[in-house]
C-alpha cells in the first residue's frame, strides 16, 4: 500500500493543477510519515537516539544495584578463623595502615605480623587501605582496632566494609569505562554504545569477585581502562601516568604491560623524534612510580624490603585451581617435581614472553587502538595462561578487555564471560556465592547477545545472521552442554575418594581448552582483522 | 501467543528472577515466619484444626485457598527439610534452606503475574505491550513487598490481572471465576466486589438467556466458594473461619500508619491534644501505644470521634457509588479496569486497618491504564512513587536502604523516559523524529559534531514534552518527597536524636497520604463527574 501511494508522490508533474500535485504530495507525505511513525514505533521503547544519557545513567544504576545485591551475599573466609580469607586480609591492612608509621607497613615489627596477612599488595592498595581505614576508625573503630580486632565481623562493619568497594567501583571504574565508551565507540549509533557499556558493566566476573569474594580489582582495572582511554584519546602521557598507578595499585595489572609498552613504543616511532619520545614517557612513567613508592624510597633496603613482598616466589607456580597451562598440564606432567622453583620462574617467563610477543610485534609495527585493546587482551591471555604464580582471579585481567572490544568480537564475549565465572566455580563455591554465580551468569545470557539495532536504527539482520548460522554450529553447542554437565555434575555428584579434586581438575582443563583456543583466535584476529581498521584510524 | 511475544515475557521474567534471587538474604519480616508456619499448620494438622491451631501466635487468617496453597508448598518443604513444617521445633526456624525454598517460592508463584501480564497486554500494540510488561515485572513495590518482606503479592496480582484480561476479552464468566478464585485465596481483594457484581449483572446477565446467565455466574462464583470453604462447612468450621479473616479487634490503623484518610485523621487529632493542652485545656489523652500487627491492640482517638469498623465500611462503599452508578449504566468492558483500581483506591483510602501494602493493588492493575493515555501515564508515575515510596519504612535495616531507594528511582527513571517517548501526543516529535536522518545512509559516517547537534534538537521535543507527564503541583509534591527523606535520615536523628522517634514515620505516612488522596480525589473526580468520560477507543486495539 506504501508502494501505490509513493509511485503517486513521484508523478505528480503530469498533473495540471499544481494545488492537487502538492495536496497529494501532502497527503502521501503525511501517510508515509505515519507508517514511518509506525515502524519507529515498533523498533523504539526506549529512546535510543535522544536520551543517550539517561540510557547511560540507567546502565549504570542497574550495574551498581547489581552490585550492592552480591554485596548482601557471603564473602572469602566468612567466620573461618584463625586466616579467613581475602575480606580479613584487607580489613587487617587497613589496621596496620592506620595504626602503625609507613616505613613499618611492609616490614615485619611487633605491631605487624607479615605471616598474618601481610601487606603484598604495591603502595597504592597500601594508601586505599589507609584512607578506607581512616573512614572505618571514625565510624566503628573496634573494627580496625590494633591487635584486637582480626576477625572482626559484624553486621555494621561488613556493611562499611563493602561501601568502601561499591565507593571505590562508582568512583574509579564506573567513570573509567563511561569515557572509554564514549570515546572509543564514538562513531557508533548510541544503541550500541549502550549495549557496549552494559557489557563492560555488567559482566559477572568483576562482580563476584569484587563485591562478593572481596577485593578492589575495581580500582587497579579502573585505572587500567582510564589508560586505554587515554591511549584511544592520544594522550600517551595520561595513559603513562594511569597505567602506572594501576600498577602501583596492584601488580597483576602487568598483565597489560607488554600492551601498554609495545603500543607507546609503536607510537614513538611514528613520531619525528623516537628517542625524545621514549624519554618523555620513561621519565613520566618513573615520576609516578616515584611519588608512589616515596616513603620507601629513603634506602635500597626498603625498596628491596617491598619488592620481596610484592613477588613471592615461594608461593608456588599457581594457586588452587587455575584454567591455565602449569595447572591443566600438571595433571600429565608433574612440573612442581620436574624443576625447582627458581627454574620454573624462568621457564614460566620464558613463555609468557614468547607468548605476548606475537601482539607486541604487531603494536609496535602497527600501532591501532582497536590493535591495542587486543594487545591487552592478547597480553593478558599470554600472561594468565603461562605465568609464574597466577591466581583464579587473575582471569579477571583477560576478561576486562575482551568486554571493551564487546562491539567488535561480540563472539568472544559471549564465550570468554560465561568460561571465566565458570573457572572460578570451585573458589566461589568455597565462598558462598553459588546464587549470585548462577543469577549474574543467567542475567548475562539474558542480555541480548549483541545490540539488537544496528547503526541505522534497524534491526540488525547481518549480525543476526551470525548469531543464527554459528549457533547452529555444532561448536557452541558442545561446549554449552559440557559446560552444562560438568556443573551439574561438580554440584550434585561426590568425587570418587581416590581422587577428591577430580571436578576440579575437569573443570579447570576444560575452561583451560577454551582459553587457549581464544587466545589463538585472538592473536590471529590482531595480526590479520585489527589490520584494516589501523589504516582507517590513521586517515582520520 | 507467539513464539517471539513468549521469549520477550519470558526474558524480562528472567532478568526480574535474576534480580530476585540476588535478594534471597535481604531483611525478612515477620510475615516469613507467618508463612512458615502455616506451612507447618497445613501440613501437621487434619483440616479441621487449621483455623483454630493456636500454637504458634502467627494463627492462620487467609481464606482457604491460600491454606491449600501452603498444603501444597509443604509437601516439597517436609521433603526438603521435615523441620521447616513442624508444628513446635520448626517455630522461629530460619535455616538457609527454609529461606532458599519460601523465597524460591514466591518466585515460582510469580509465573502467574507473568501469565496475568501477558494475557492483559495481548491486544496493545507492540510498544504499549513492552511499556506494560515493563511497568508490572519490574515494579519495585512488587520486589520490595515479596522479595524482601516476604509476601505471595505477585502471585494474587496474576490473578487479578488475569481476571482483568478475561473481562476487557468479554469472556466475563472466565473473569468472575477468577476473581472469586483471587478472593478465596486473599479477602482483602474483596473490596472491588461490588464493582465486579454490578458490572457483571449490567454486562453479562443481559438479552434473552439473562437468567439462565444470572444462574450460571451465581453457580460459577458458588463452585468456587463451596470448593474452598466447602471442606471447612463440613467440619462445622466456617464460625471458626470467619473470626480468623476479620479480626475488628484490630486497630484502625495498623503500626505504622498506611497513608490513608485515617492517617491524617490521626496526626489532626493528635496534633490538636497537643495545642489544646499548650493552650491549657485539659485532654485525657489514651496512652499513645501504635497499634502492633497482632490481634486485639487498640489506639483510641483524643478528641475526634472514633472510627468503628461500620463507619469505616460505609465510606468505602460510599465513595465507590459513583463508580457503582457508572458500571451500572454504562458497563463497558474498557472502564473496568479503571473502576477496579478506583474500588481498590477506595478500600485503600478509607479502609479498616489497611496495611501500606494494600496500595500495590490499585498501582499495578493501574498499569494498564497507564499505557493506554498520557494523563493516565503521569498518574501512574505519580501513584508509583508515592505509593512505593509509602512502603520504606517496611524495610529499616541499613544494608537494604540503598537498594530500595535504587530499585524507586531506576523504575521511575526508566518508566518516565520510556512513557515521555511513547506516551506523547507526538505530532510534532512525530515529523521531526522523521525528518531525523536516522535512515540517513550518513549518520553511520557523520563526524561527532554533527550528531551531537541531531541529538539536542531531537532532545528538545520529548523533553517538553515529557514535562507534561505530570503537573507542576505534582513534582513540587515528589520533590518534597525527596525532603520527608533527607529530613528522616539526617536532619531528624542530627538535631533530635531519641525524642519524638515516632516523628520521621508520621511525617512520610502524613504526607504520602496527601498523594494517595490526591489520586483518590483524580480518580473520583474522572469517574463522577466527567460523565461523557470513557477511554478513548482504543485505536491499537485489535478488532476483535
Amino acid at each position: 500500500m506504501l508502494q501505490s501511494e509513493t509511485d503517486v508522490s513521484r508523478t505528480p508533474n503530469c498533473r495540471s493543477q499544481r494545488s492537487t500535485s502538492a495536496f497529494i504530495t501532502l497527503l502521501t507525505r503525511r501517510s508515509a510519515i505515519g507508517t514511518k511513525k509506525k515502524k519507529m514505533e515498533q523498533a523504539f521503547v526506549w529512546p535510543w537516539n535522544s536520551q543517550k544519557w539517561a540510557t547511560f545513567l540507567a546502565i549504570s544504576m542497574f550495574a551498581f544495584l547489581l552490585r550492592m545485591l552480591v554485596a548482601l551475599h557471603s564473602y572469602s573466609g566468612a567466620a573461618v578463623p584463625p586466616k579467613y580469607g581475602d575480606y580479613e586480609a584487607q580489613r587487617h591492612w587497613m589496621e596496620i595502615t592506620v595504626h602503625t608509621p609507613v616505613k613499618q607497613w611492609y616490614q615485619n615489627t611487633t605491631d605487624n605480623d607479615l605471616c598474618y596477612w601481610g601487606l603484598d599488595y604495591p603502595p597504592l592498595t597500601a594508601y586505599q587501605s589507609f584512607v578506607h581505614g581512616i573512614f572505618l576508625n571514625a565510624v566503628e573503630p573496634a573494627a580496625v582496632a590494633l591487635h584486637t580486632s582480626r576477625g572482626y565481623e559484624n553486621t555494621s562493619s561488613k556493611l562499611l566494609m563493602r561501601w568502601t568497594v561499591l565507593s571505590s567501583d562508582i568512583l574509579v571504574f564506573f567513570p573509567a569505562v563511561l569515557v572509554f565508551v564514549a570515546l572509543y565507540y564514538r562513531q557508533h549509533a548510541n544503541q550500541e554504545q549502550a549495549w557496549a557499556l552494559a557489557m563492560i558493566l555488567l559482566q559477572p566476573a568483576l562482580m563476584l569477585i569484587d563485591h562478593g569474594h572481596f577485593q578492589y580489582n575495581c580500582i587497579s582495572l579502573g585505572l587500567a581502562v582510564g589508560a586505554a582511554a587515554a591511549v584511544i584519546m592520544r594522550q600517551e602521557l595520561m595513559a603513562c601516568i594511569l597505567f602506572s598507578l594501576s600498577l602501583n595499585h596492584k601488580q597483576m595489572s602487568t598483565y597489560y604491560a607488554p600492551a601498554f609498552f609495545a603500543h607507546l613504543l609503536g607510537r614513538c616511532f611514528q613520531c619525528c623524534s623516537p628517542v625524545v619520545g621514549v624519554m618523555r614517557l620513561g621519565v613520566m612513567v618513573l615520576a609516578t612510580f616515584a611519588v608512589c613508592w616515596w616513603p620507601f624510597l629513603s634506602s635500597w633496603q626498603s625498596v628491596l624490603q617491598v619488592f620481596s613482598r610484592l613477588a613471592p616466589l615461594e608461593r608456588g607456580l599457581y594457586e588452587d585451581y587455575v584454567a591455565n597451562f602449569w595447572c591443566s598440564t600438571s595433571l600429565l606432567i608433574k612440573w612442581k617435581q620436574l624443576f625447582s622453583i627458581p627454574m620454573l620462574a624462568r621457564l614460566a617467563m620464558g613463555m609468557t614472553i614468547g607468548a605476548s610477543l606475537p601482539s607486541m610485534v604487531q603494536q609496535i609495527l602497527a600501532p591501532s587502538a582497536q590493535g591495542f585493546l587486543f594487545s591487552m587482551l592478547n597480553s593478558s591471555f599470554a600472561f594468565y595462561l603461562f605465568a609464574f604464580q597466577v591466581h583464579e582471579k587473575s582471569v579477571l585481567l583477560p576478561v576486562l578487555p575482551a568486554t571493551l572490544l564487546a562491539l567488535n568480537e561480540p563472539q568472544v564475549l559471549q564465550y570468554i564471560v560465561p568460561i571465566a565465572v565458570m573457572s572460578m566455580l570451585p573458589l566461589l563455591r568455597r565462598d558462598g556465592l553459588i546464587i549470585p554465580y548462577f543469577a549474574l551468569l543467567s542475567l548475562f545470557f539474558l542480555l541480548p547477545a549483541h545490540p539488537v539495532y544496528g547503526p541505522r536504527g534497524k534491526p540488525d539482520k547481518q549480525k543476526r545472521g551470525i548469531v543464527k548460522s554459528s549457533a547452529l554450529n555444532l561448536l557452541p553447542f558442545c561446549s554449552i552442554s559440557g559446560a552444562v554437565v560438568l556443573h551439574l555434575i561438580y554440584l550434585f555428584l561426590h568425587p570418587p575418594a581416590r581422587y577428591p579434586f577430580l571436578f576440579e581438575a575437569l573443570i579447570t582443563v576444560y575452561c583451560f581448552v577454551h582459553f587457549l583456543a581464544l587466545a589463538i583466535y585472538t592473536n590471529w584476529r590482531q595480526w590479520f582483522q585489527a589490520v584494516d581498521r589501523a589504516e582507517v584510524s590513521k586517515e582520520e | 501467543m507467539r513464539l517471539s511475544e513468549l521469549q520477550e515475557v519470558a526474558s524480562l521474567a528472567g532478568i526480574a528472577t535474576c534480580v530476585k534471587l540476588l535478594l534471597v538474604p535481604t531483611y525478612h519480616s515477620t510475615d516469613f515466619e507467618v508463612h512458615r508456619n502455616w506451612l507447618a499448620i497445613t501440613h501437621s494438622l487434619p483440616l479441621k484444626n487449621w483455623y483454630s491451631d493456636e500454637s504458634s501466635e502467627w494463627t492462620l487468617d487467609y481464606p482457604p485457598f491460600f491454606a491449600y496453597f501452603e498444603c501444597f508448598l509443604s509437601i516439597f518443604a517436609s521433603m526438603l527439610d521435615p523441620q521447616i513444617t513442624h508444628l513446635q521445633n520448626g517455630q522461629g526456624y530460619a535455616s538457609n534452606t527454609v529461606i532458599l525454598f519460601q523465597r524460591i517460592s514466591v518466585m515460582v508463584a510469580d509465573l502467574f503475574l507473568y501469565w496475568g501480564v501477558c494475557k492483559i497486554s495481548r491486544h496493545l500494540s507492540a510498544v504499549r505491550k513492552k511499556l506494560l510488561l515493563l511497568a508490572v515485572i519490574f515494579s519495585p513495590g512488587l520486589f520490595i513487598v515479596d522479595h524482601i518482606h516476604f509476601q505471595y503479592n505477585g502471585f494474587l496480582l496474576g490473578m487479578l490481572l488475569l481476571s482483568l484480561a478475561a473481562l476487557q476479552d468479554g469472556h466475563d464468566l472466565l473473569g468472575g471465576f477468577w476473581f472469586a478464585v483471587l478472593v478465596c485465596f486473599k479477602h482483602l481483594f474483596a473490596v472491588a466486589g461490588p464493582i465486579y457484581f454490578v458490572y457483571l449483572l449490567r454486562h453479562y446477565c443481559r438479552g434473552p438467556q439473562k437468567v439462565l446467565r444470572f444462574f450460571k455466574l451465581a453457580g460459577t462464583v458458588v463452585g468456587v466458594l463451596v470448593v474452598a470453604f466447602g471442606p471447612f462447612a463440613y467440619y462445622n468450621q466456617i464460625p471458626q473461619v470467619i473470626k480468623r479473616l476479620f479480626p475488628f479487634g484490630r486497630g484502625l490503623c495498623h503500626a505504622y500508619w498506611a497513608p490513608n484518610i485515617w492517617a491524617l485523621y490521626n496526626i489532626v487529632d493528635k496534633a490538636a491534644a497537643i495545642v489544646l493542652r499548650k493552650i491549657g485545656v485539659h485532654v485525657n489523652v489514651p496512652q499513645a501505644a501504635l497499634t502492633g500487627g497482632l490481634v486485639g491492640d487498640f489506639s483510641p482517638n483524643a478528641l475526634l470521634p472514633q472510627i468503628t469498623p461500620k463507619i469505616s465500611a460505609l465510606l468505602v462503599v460510599g465513595t465507590m457509588l459513583p463508580c457503582l452508578v457508572q458500571a451500572w449504566r454504562h458497563p463497558r468492558k474498557t472502564d473496568v479496569a479503571r473502576w477496579v483500581v478506583y474500588a481498590y483506591a477506595c478500600g485503600f483510602m478509607f479502609g479498616w486497618h489497611v496495611h501500606e501494602k494494600a496500595s500495590l493493588h490499585m498501582v499495578i492493575p493501574f498499569s494498564i491504564l497507564a499505557v493506554q493515555s498520557l494523563q493516565d501515564a503521569g498518574d501512574f508515575i505519580f501513584i508509583a512513587t508515592v505509593a512505593t515510596y509509602s512502603l520504606f519504612p517496611l524495610l529499616f535495616e541499613a544494608k537494604e536502604y540503598p537498594i530500595k531507594v535504587l530499585l524507586l528511582v531506576l523504575y521511575i527513571l526508566v518508566m518516565w523516559v520510556s512513557f515521555a517517548h511513547n506516551m506523547m501526543e507526538r505530532g510534532e516529535l512525530n515529523s521531526n523524529e522523521a525528518s531525523v536522518p536516522i535512515s540517513d545512509s550518513f549518520v553511520h559516517e557523520s563526524c561527532n559534531l554533527e550528531k551531537l547537534d541531531e541529538g539536542k534538537n531531537v532532545e528538545k521535543q520529548p523533553k517538553e514534552e515529557g514535562m507534561q507527564l505530570l503537573s507542576i503541583f505534582e513534582k513540587v509534591y515528589l520533590a518534597g518527597l525527596v525532603l520527608v527523606e533527607i529530613y528522616g535520615q539526617v536532619l531528624h536523628p542530627f538535631f533530635l536524636r531519641d525524642h519524638l522517634p515516632f516523628l520521621p514515620l508520621m511525617l512520610i505516612s502524613g504526607y504520602c497520604s496527601i498523594g494517595m488522596l490526591y489520586f483518590w480525589a483524580g480518580q473520583f473526580f474522572k469517574i463522577a463527574f466527567m460523565s461523557g468520560f470513557h477511554i478513548e477507543q482504543l485505536p491499537h486495539m485489535k478488532k476483535a
